[in-house]
C-alpha cells in the first residue's frame, strides 16, 4: 500500500496569517528500571524474543500484577521535576481494547486519577521563554512488539502473518501529557514543539530514570494539532499524530499538520479527528485506519492493584533526590561561562552542554571548550551525523589541547591537526602532537641551528637578502620550515637572534611571550 | 471393613503418619472410588492418577525417613479446574481452554504441593465461575450426589460433589458470589470463603478480581480449617493479599468442638428471609438459631437494609470485571484458535474464536459487564453498584458492632433440578442471594450443613459471616453448631444420603 | 430504564470480539433487557455523598521491590510456553495478519 498522500498542504506563510496553531504533545517515556511494571522480569533491552518474559507479562490466565516500586518513585520524580502536585491517593485503571501485542487485551494504566497532574516545563526559543503547561504525568505499561511476515515490505498492511515478542511487554512507561499549547507565535510553534520534547528529555536524562533515547524508542511523541482562525477562541479539530520518534521530526510533524490542516480549511473542508501516521522518509503524515467505531475503552479502576496513597513525607524525600534540572544548570553555566541565553541555547541545540562542562572542569577556559566544541568538533560530528559525546575524543583532551594553545605549543591551525589525530585514533593529544611532530618551534636553539643552516645550504640567497632583497627571505623560510616541520603558520617568539637579513620577514605572526615555565 | 473414603481429612492424616495405612492406599482408595462413581457425578474434569500416586508415594517415603509430616500430608484432594497446574489440563470449564498445559502452579497449588497434599485432579465447574448449577461446564453437567437429576450447586459443583459422594476428602473451591459457600449449602458439605486477600489469587483464573476468594471445602468443619491453614496466608504476588498472620482457624474450630460458644453474640439478618425461601430452608435454619441459644448464645436481630441491593450491585460489578479479564482469551497466546485460514484477520479469527469457545452465560457476562461499563452508563451502572457497595460494607460495619458473626440460611432453596433454571438467569441468580452481600465486603463466611429440609430431604446450608481477618470466628461458631447438631442426628449427614 | 436493542447487542459484541450469531442477537438483546432492567434497581439507592467502592479492603502502597525475579518467582520455559501457543514460529508468538494500525 502506498503512503503517498493527496492532500493538499498550504504555504507555511500563509497558513500561519490565517490560523493560529493549538498543539497538545504526548510523550511515552520507558523508565530505565531493571525490571518490568507489575512483574519482576528484567527490561534488558535486545534481548532473545520472549525470554524476558513470565506469567504476568504474558497475560497468562491466572497471573496477577505487583507495582515496581521504582517505577513509582520516578513518576513522582518526574512529576516533581515537572512542578506537578502528586496526588496523595490515586489508582491504576484498566483500558480495555483488543490488540495481539497486548497480553491482557487491557492495558494497566492511569485514568482520571494520575499520579502527577498540573504543573509546567519552561522551554526558550529564540531567546523566548514560553511555560508549557503539564496536563498529567502518569504509570501505564508497554506493549509486546510484532515483526509483520510477508508482503513486500514489513509493514502490517499487506502481511501474511505476524509473530510477537512480549519481551518489552510490561516495561514501564510515563506518559506525560501538556496542556494545549496556545498563545505561541504560529511561525514559533513547531520549534517549541521540539524545544518541550528536547527539555523534557533533557530533564528525564537528568533525573536518571531514562536514558530516552528516541531512536530505541524510549521516548515517543505523538503530536496533536488543531488549528482556529487567527484571534478565535475555540479550538478547532484536532488530529493525532502518533509516533514521531526524533526531535526533528517533531518540528516536521507540527508543520506539515499546519499546513496540511490550513489547507483543508481554507478550502472549506473540515478536519476529521483521528490518528494519523508520520512519515519519517518524506516528512509527511498520512491518516490511520478509520474505525468504524469511536473508541470506547470502558476504563475501570484496577481490581489487582491496591491504590497508590504516597505520603507526603515520601514525597518530600523523593523531592530531595532531585538533581539540578536542566534549565537551573542552565542558568547556572550561563552566568559562569558569561555567555546569553541565546549563546546558551546554540550549546543546548547543539547537544554540547556536558561536554562543554566537563572540558572546563578539566581545566579549560570556557570560551575556548565552546569554541571547539561548536566548532570544529560539531562539524565533525555532524559529518559522522554522531552526537558530540559519541565523538572518539573526550573532554579531557579538548582540555589539554586548550591547554597546549594557551602555553603557545600548539597554534590553532595545529590543534585542528591534533583534533584530527585524536579523531583518527591516533592516540591523546599528547601522542599525536609528538607523532605528527606538531610542536610549534620555541626552542631558540632548534630554530636557530635550522636556520644557519639554511642560509649555509643557501648562500647566494643569503646574499641576496644581506643586499636588501627582503622578498629572497622566503627560500629560507621554506627551507627551516621543512627542516622543523612547522606548517606555514608556525610562530616565532617575538625576540629570536635573528639574522643580520632583517629577520622576520613582514606579515608573519609574533607569538604571545611565554608566560610561565 | 473401613473404607478409606468415608474418614475425615483428619483421621486420614493422622492415620498415614501413625502408619496404619499408606497415603498410596489412600490415593488407590479414592481413585477406585473415582473410577467407580464419577461416571454419574461428572465431579471431575481431569484425574491425574499418576500425579496423585507419585505424590503419595512421596509422603510415604518422607514418613519412611522418618521425616516429620505436615498435617495434611496424603490427604488426597480434588482442585477446582480454576486454578493453575503445571502441566495438567486446567480448563476452567471452558472450551476455549480445552487441553491448555498451564507453565506454571497457582500459589494454591504450590502450597497443596508444600503441604503433601495429594492432587487428585481438577474439579468440575460452570465456566470460568460463572454460575451457581455447574450446568455451564463445557464439560457436561456435575450431579448432585443426592439427587443425580439435581444441581450440586456452581460454580464449584464439581468439587462439592466429589465431597459429598466420597472421591475425596477435601476440596479447593472459589468463592466470588457464593461458588463455594452455595454448592457446599446444597450438598451437605462445609464450604468456606476467607475474608478477601487471605487465600493468594495468583494463578487462580480471574472471574471477578475484586470478588473472587480461594478457600476450602470439606466434609466437617475441622477438615476446612486445616485446609484453609495450609492454603492461606501472604503471597508476595498477589498485590491483594493481606500481609498479616493468618487467623488460627484450626484452633478456633478445636475450642468450637470442645468449648462451645456461650456468650457470643450472633445476629440474625433481617433482609435473608421471606417471600423466595423454601418453608423448609427456613425452618431448619430457625431450629439451628434456636441450637445457638441453647448454647449459649445470644440472639439479635440485625438490619442490613442495603442488602436488597447487593444482587443488582454484584451483577454489575462481577460481570465487568469478567468482561475485562476474560478478553486475554483472544485465541493469540494459548488456548483455542479458530478460523485460522490464512485469510481471516488476528481481529477475526479472536472474534471467532470467542465464539466458538465461550458458553452462553460467559458470553451474557462479558456483554453485560460491557454494557455497564460503557461510555455514557458507566455512572448510572458501575459506578452506581461500587456506591452501593460501600452501603453494604457501611451495613456489615454497623452489625458487627452488635454482633460477632451473621447467620442466614446459605441459599433460599434445596438443590434445583438440572435444566430448571438454565435459560433463565434471573432465576439462576436468585440463588446467591445471601452469599453475595459478603463478597462485596470482603468479610469471611462459611456455610455448614443444618440439616435436611422436610419436604424434599435435600440438605440446607446455614451461613456465617464474620468480619474481614475474623475467620477463626466462622470456625469456633461452625465448630461448635455442627457439633451440637452431629449429637442430636447421631451420625454425620452424609451417611443419609442415597448410596452410589 | 432499560432498552437493549438488537443493535445494540451487535455493538457490544464488537466491543467484546464475539462472532454472534443472528439467532444469538436476538437471544441475548431479550435476556440482557431483562437482567439491564433487574439491575438498574441499583439506582433507587440514594448515594449522592456515598464513594464509590473498588476495592472491599482499604489496602494501599503494595509495592515491589526493583528486583530481577526474586526467589518465588515462577521462571517460565520458553519452549513450554511455546509450545501452548496455537501457532509458534522464530521463538515468537504467530498470529494471523493484524488490521490495525501500522
Ligand atoms: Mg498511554
Ligand atoms: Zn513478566
Amino acid at each position: 500500500m502506498s503512503t503517498a498522500t493527496t492532500d493538499e498542504l498550504m504555504d507555511l506563510d500563509e497558513a500561519l496569517a490565517r490560523f493560529d496553531p493549538v498543539m497538545g504533545l504526548e510523550v511515552h517515556v520507558e523508565l530505565g528500571t531493571s525490571t518490568k511494571m507489575f512483574c519482576s522480569c528484567p527490561t534488558e533491552f535486545g534481548a532473545e524474543p520472549n525470554t524476558q518474559v513470565c506469567p504476568t507479562c504474558l497475560g497468562l490466565p491466572g497471573a496477577l500484577p505487583v507495582v515496581n516500586a521504582v517505577a513509582v518513585e520516578s513518576a513522582i520524580r518526574i512529576g516533581l521535576a515537572l512542578n506537578c502536585s502528586i496526588a496523595e491517593w490515586c489508582r491504576f485503571a484498566r483500558k480495555n481494547y483488543f490488540y495481539p501485542d497486548m497480553p491482557k487485551n487491557f492495558q494497566t494504566s492511569q485514568y482520571d486519577e494520575p499520579i502527577a497532574y498540573d504543573g509546567y516545563l519552561d522551554v526558550e526559543v529564540e531567546g523566548r521563554s514560553f511555560r508549557i503547561g503539564i496536563e498529567r504525568a502518569h504509570m501505564e505499561e508497554d506493549t509486546g512488539k510484532s515483526t509483520h511476515v510477508g508482503g513486500a515490505t514489513g509493514r502490517i498492511h499487506g502481511a501474511d502473518y505476524s509473530l510477537v515478542d512480549y519481551n518489552r511487554a510490561g516495561i514501564p512507561l510515563i506518559e506525560i501529557v501538556t496542556k494545549p499549547i496556545v498563545g505561541v507565535p504560529g511561525h514559533l510553534a513547531p520549534a517549541v514543539a521540539r524545544a518541550y520534547v528536547a527539555e523534557l528529555r533533557e530533564l528525564i536524562v537528568a533525573l536518571g530514570v531514562s536514558e530516552a533515547r528516541m531512536e530505541r524508542g524510549q521516548m515517543r511523541c505523538d503530536v496533536n494539532l488543531s488549528l482556529k482562525p487567527a484571534g478565535a477562541e475555540k479550538f478547532g479539530t484536532r488530529s493525532e499524530t502518533k509516533n514521531v520518534n526524533s526531535l526533528r521530526s517533531v518540528e516536521r510533524a507540527a508543520r506539515f499538520e499546519i499546513q496540511r490542516h490550513a489547507a483543508v480549511l481554507a478550502s472549506g473542508g473540515t478536519i476529521v479527528q483521528e490518528t494519523r501516521h508520520f512519515h519519517e522518509d518524506k516528512g509527511t503524515t498520512t491518516s490511520g485506519r478509520v474505525k468504524e467505531e469511536a473508541e470506547d475503552y470502558r476504563y475501570f479502576p484496577e481490581p489487582d492493584l491496591v491504590p497508590v496513597a504516597p505520603s507526603r513525607e515520601w514525597v518530600e524525600q523523593l523531592r530531595a533526590t532531585l538533581p539540578e534540572l536542566p534549565g537551573a544548570r542552565r542558568k547556572r553555566l550561563a552566568q559562569d561561562w558569561a555567555i546569553s541565553d541565546f549563546d546558551m541555547q546554540s550549546v543546548v541545540n547543539a547537544g554540547a552542554l556536558d561536554v562543554i562542562e566537563a572540558t572546563v572542569a578539566a581545566g579549560s577556559d570556557p570560551a575556548s571548550a565552546r569554541k571547539w566544541w561548536l566548532g570544529e568538533l560539531a562539524r565533525t560530528a555532524n559529518e559522522r551525523a554522531v552526537e558530540l559525546a559519541e565523538l572518539p575524543i573526550t573532554p579531557a583532551h579538548v582540555a589539554r589541547i586548550v591547554e597546549l594553545v594557551s602555553a603557545g605549543e600548539l597554534s590553532d591551525k595545529l590543534a585542528r591537526q591534533v583534533i584530527e589525530g585524536v579523531l583518527a585514533g591516533e592516540g591523546d593529544p599528547d601522542a599525536v602532537v609528538a607523532k605528527r611532530g606538531l610542536k610549534v618551534v620555541s626552542d631558540d636553539g632548534a630554530l636557530l641551528t635550522a636556520i644557519d643552516e639554511a642560509i649555509a645550504a643557501n648562500p647566494a640567497v643569503a646574499e641576496k637578502i644581506r643586499g636588501g632583497n627582503h622578498k629572497a627571505a622566503g627560500v629560507i623560510v621554506g627551507a627551516v620550515m621543512k627542516a622543523t616541520r612547522v606548517s606555514r603558520a608556525f610562530r616565532l617568539r617575538a625576540t629570536p637572534a635573528v639574522p643580520s637579513a632583517g629577520w622576520p620577514p613582514a606579515g608573519t605572526e609574533r607569538v604571545r611571550p611565554r608566560s610561565g615555565p | 471393613m473401613t473404607d478409606l473414603t468415608k474418614r475425615t481429612a483428619a483421621e486420614t492424616a493422622a492415620a498415614i503418619a501413625n502408619g496404619e495405612v499408606s497415603a498410596v492406599e489412600v490415593a488407590e482408595a479414592h481413585l477406585d472410588r473415582i473410577a467407580k462413581v464419577d461416571d454419574r457425578i461428572n465431579a471431575f474434569l481431569h484425574v491425574d492418577a499418576e500425579g496423585a500416586l507419585a505424590a503419595a508415594r512421596a509422603v510415604d517415603a518422607k514418613r519412611a525417613a522418618g521425616e516429620k509430616l505436615g498435617p495434611l500430608a496424603g490427604v488426597p484432594l480434588a482442585l477446582k479446574d480454576l486454578f493453575t497446574t503445571r502441566g495438567i489440563p486446567t480448563t476452567c470449564g471452558s472450551k476455549i481452554l480445552e487441553g491448555w498445559l498451564p507453565p506454571y502452579d497457582a500459589t494454591v497449588t504450590r502450597r497443596l504441593r508444600e503441604a503433601d497434599v495429594v492432587i487428585l485432579g481438577k474439579s468440575n465447574m460452570d465456566e470460568f465461575a460463572m454460575g451457581s448449577s455447574t450446568e455451564n461446564s463445557a464439560y457436561g453437567p456435575t450431579r448432585n450426589p443426592w439427587d443425580l437429576d439435581r444441581i450440586p450447586g456452581g460454580s464449584g459443583g464439581g468439587s462439592a460433589a466429589a465431597l459429598a459422594s466420597f472421591q475425596a476428602p477435601l476440596a479447593i473451591g472459589t468463592d466470588t458470589g457464593g461458588s463455594i459457600r452455595q454448592p457446599g449449602a446444597v450438598t451437605g458439605t462445609v464450604g468456606v470463603k476467607p475474608t478477601y486477600g487471605g487465600v493468594s489469587r495468583y494463578g487462580m483464573v480471574a472471574f471477578s478480581s475484586s470478588l473472587d476468594q480461594g478457600g476450602p471445602c470439606a466434609r466437617t468443619v475441622l477438615d476446612a480449617a486445616l485446609l484453609h491453614e495450609a492454603i492461606a496466608g501472604y503471597d508476595m504476588l498477589d498485590s491483594t493479599s493481606i500481609d498479616a498472620p493468618v487467623p488460627a482457624v484450626v484452633e478456633a474450630a478445636k475450642l468450637g468442638a470442645t468449648q462451645g460458644i456461650k456468650g457470643l453474640r450472633v445476629g440474625v439478618v433481617k433482609q435473608f428471609a421471606g417471600e423466595g425461601y423454601q418453608a423448609g430452608v427456613v425452618q431448619r435454619f430457625q431450629e439451628s438459631v434456636e441450637l445457638l441459644r441453647a448454647l449459649g448464645a445470644e440472639i439479635v436481630e440485625i438490619d442490613c437494609p442495603s442488602f436488597d441491593f447487593a444482587l443488582p450491585a454484584y451483577y454489575l460489578i462481577a460481570p465487568s470485571e469478567c468482561s475485562s479479564n476474560l478478553a486475554r482469551f483472544d485465541a493469540m497466546r494459548y488456548g483455542l484458535r479458530v478460523g485460522d485460514d490464512g485469510a481471516h484477520s488476528a481481529e477475526e479469527v479472536t472474534a471467532l474464536t470467542r465464539e466458538a469457545g465461550f458458553g452462553a452465560e460467559v458470553k451474557r457476562r462479558i456483554m453485560l459487564g460491557t454494557y455497564a461499563l460503557s461510555s455514557g452508563y458507566y455512572d448510572a451502572y458501575y459506578g452506581q453498584a461500587q456506591k452501593v457497595r460501600t452501603l453494604i460494607i457501611r451495613d456489615f460495619e454497623a452489625a458487627f458492632t452488635q454482633v460477632d458473626v451473621l447467620v442466614s440460611p446459605t441459599t433460599p432453596t434445596t438443590a434445583f433440578k438440572i435444566g430448571e433454571r438454565a435459560d433463565d438467569p434471573m432465576a439462576m441468580y436468585l440463588a446467591d442471594l445471601c452469599t453475595i452481600p459478603t463478597n462485596l465486603a470482603g468479610n469471611a463466611g462459611m456455610s455448614l450443613p443444618c440439616g435436611l429440609a422436610p419436604e424434599d430431604g435435600l440438605p440446607v446450608g446455614l451461613q456465617i459471616l464474620a468480619p474481614a481477618m475474623a475467620d477463626d470466628r466462622l470456625y469456633r461458631v461452625g465448630a461448635a453448631l455442627e457439633a451440637a447438631l452431629l449429637e442430636q442426628w447421631g451420625r454425620p449427614i452424609l451417611d443419609l444420603a442415597p448410596a452410589l | 430504564m432499560s432498552a437493549i436493542t438488537r443493535e445494540e447487542v451487535a455493538h457490544l459484541a464488537r466491543l467484546s470480539r464475539l462472532e454472534l450469531s443472528e439467532a444469538e442477537l436476538d437471544h441475548f438483546a431479550e435476556q440482557l433487557d431483562a437482567i439491564v432492567g433487574a439491575v438498574a434497581r441499583v439506582s433507587e439507592l440514594p448515594t449522592e455523598d456515598v464513594p464509590p467502592t473498588s476495592h472491599a479492603l482499604p489496602m494501599t502502597n503494595v509495592f515491589r521491590q526493583d528486583v530481577v525475579r526474586p526467589a518465588g518467582t515462577p521462571i517460565l520455559d520458553r519452549a513450554e510456553v511455546l509450545a501452548q501457543a496455537p501457532a509458534a514460529e522464530d521463538d515468537r508468538f504467530r498470529v494471523p495478519r493484524i488490521l490495525g494500525e501500522d
